[in-house]
């Protein structure tokens, strides 16, 4: 790659703040570095994993609001874990961890697991107790955590 | 306390922080330095190991590694750990900064507030300088940042005990000697070698130019054998880990061809100008694959023969890729 060749495709990368440092050939045929604001084919890349997320999360919210799910398994689509991830963080089992995503077993949970499971996600119990809440949530990039 | 340190940015995180510990005790030593003396640049397509319930594919050697080898070949003194408890894992970080001592960590990504939010995936090899701590903060010198940042220590505990794929469990490593003269010569031949050798030699075939090759071909397979759908998001993937922060496969054929024009120049070896252009060539070749394949995710039903296209890319790479590291194997002094 050359020097003016290096890309600045805007996206989520901020002048100033963050940027990729590139090596790049120079006129003379020198490397040298040069930061790029974002390349179109990665922003593409990392914007499909986040579609594919809240494609899930959508699916997952009706399920919800049909009974079937419980919110756990949307927070944790939503914080792109999956059960494994999430039995670490909250130091439980797996096998565990996949009964909690079934509504029937999460309306039992203890309120402390249920605090527990809300500080892994970052959000108050509320959001994970109280169903409506769920009622209208879209899941996009501002509704992330 | 503050400790006096010049924080760069780098391309990639490993080679930063290495980089930026070593100047502190003064050796100055450039970022394509640091990742060729400490054989970074490695290839990895591993079926077996999964991320976001993916095949892992990486493009560059195991965390940890560039530090380890950079600090051994130029005879300096390390130690690392790694802590089961995170409260002692703090207690540590603390008494080492108070004694003065810059001190580099393996973290996670996901609770990394200062980092863009689209960025943060349960990735778990980054690495970061703690430089000082004032009250509750800590000075972080991030070297894919552009200035120092801060984080509380209760992100940073988070951090440094993420979970996931390859846990980074509290590790930390720092500098505690440094000899009296450098020599650097003997360490940038030993890294050479070695990464024609993990490039070419091993024996099983899930790494170096195998590696590539197995890709190709799996990937030949992905829309039949997994439906379009997962095939793209499996293609989507090897992006990520190819161009992502932390990653940056082409980004590394570059900065790897950054450091044979280095070389060409200390050992006097003219004939590494035209290895390093070699090398450029391979990595506008994955930037072209990137693109290509970026193509291929945007535009859903491509159909197979994009991904035909796309094996046979990497096809190309691999044998390109052979051609630099046979003739980088016998280098010598």
């Amino acid at each position: 790659m050359k020097v003016n060749e290096v890309p600045q495709d805007e996206a989520f990368l901020k002048e100033g703040k963050i940027r990729d440092l590139c090596y790049v050939v120079d006129d003379k045929g020198h490397y040298t570095k040069v930061l790029s604001k974002g390349w179109a084919p990665k922003n593409d890349a990392i914007k499909l994993a986040w579609t594919v997320v809240y494609e899930h999360a959508e699916e997952i919210r009706k399920q919800i609001l049909a009974g079937k799910l419980s919110p756990v398994a949307f927070y944790m689509e939503l914080n792109v874990m999956d059960t494994g991830i999430l039995a670490n963080y909250m130091n439980l089992s797996r096998r565990r961890i996949k009964r909690h995503l079934k509504m029937k077993v999460f309306k039992k949970l203890k309120p402390e697991l249920i605090a527990r499971y809300a500080e892994v996600f970052g959000i108050d119990s509320q959001d994970l107790t109280d169903i409506e809440r769920l009622g209208d949530f879209k899941p996009t990039d501002e509704n992330r955590f | 306390m503050k400790i006096d340190f010049k924080h760069q940015q780098a391309a990639h995180c490993e080679n930063g922080v290495t980089s930026n510990l070593l100047r502190y005790y003064g050796i100055e030593l450039s970022e394509p330095m640091v990742f060729g003396i400490g054989s970074g640049y490695f290839f990895s397509h591993m079926p077996f190991y999964k991320l976001n319930g993916m095949p892992v594919t990486s493009f560059r050697v195991w965390p940890g590694m560039i530090f380890k080898r950079v600090t051994k070949r130029l005879g300096i003194k390390v130690k690392r750990n790694k802590y089961k408890d995170s409260r002692r894992a703090m207690n540590d970080l603390d008494r080492l900064l108070a004694e003065g001592k810059p001190v580099g960590m393996l973290v996670g990504v996901f609770h990394l507030p200062y980092f863009p939010r689209e960025y943060r995936f349960h990735f778990n090899a980054h690495n970061i300088t703690a430089f000082g701590k004032e009250g509750d903060q800590y000075y972080i010198s991030d070297p894919v940042m552009e200035h120092v940042e801060v984080l509380t220590a209760e992100e940073l505990k988070k951090v440094r005990f993420a979970k996931g794929t390859y846990p980074p469990s509290g590790r930390m490593y720092y500098i505690t000697g440094v000899p009296d003269q450098i020599n650097l010569k003997p360490a940038i031949i030993k890294g050479i070698r070695q990464t024609a050798k993990d490039m070419l030699t091993i024996p099983i075939p899930f790494f170096g130019v195998r590696g590539i090759r197995v890709l190709a071909k799996r990937m030949r397979n992905w829309p039949v054998k997994l439906g379009n759908k997962s095939a793209v998001l499996n293609l989507g993937q090897v992006i990520r880990m190819l161009e992502e922060i932390g990653t940056g496969g082409a980004g590394f054929r570059f900065i790897f061809a950054a450091f044979l024009e280095e070389c060409a120049v200390i050992l006097d070896i003219p004939r590494l100008n035209d290895v390093s252009r070699e090398m450029t060539a391979v990595g506008d070749r994955w930037r072209e694959f990137a693109y290509h394949a970026a193509r291929v995710f945007k535009n859903r039903d491509n159909g197979m023969t994009t991904y035909e296209m796309l094996a046979d890319m990497l096809l190309t790479i691999a044998d390109m890729e052979e051609h630099v590291f046979k003739q980088l194997r016998t280098i010598s002094l």
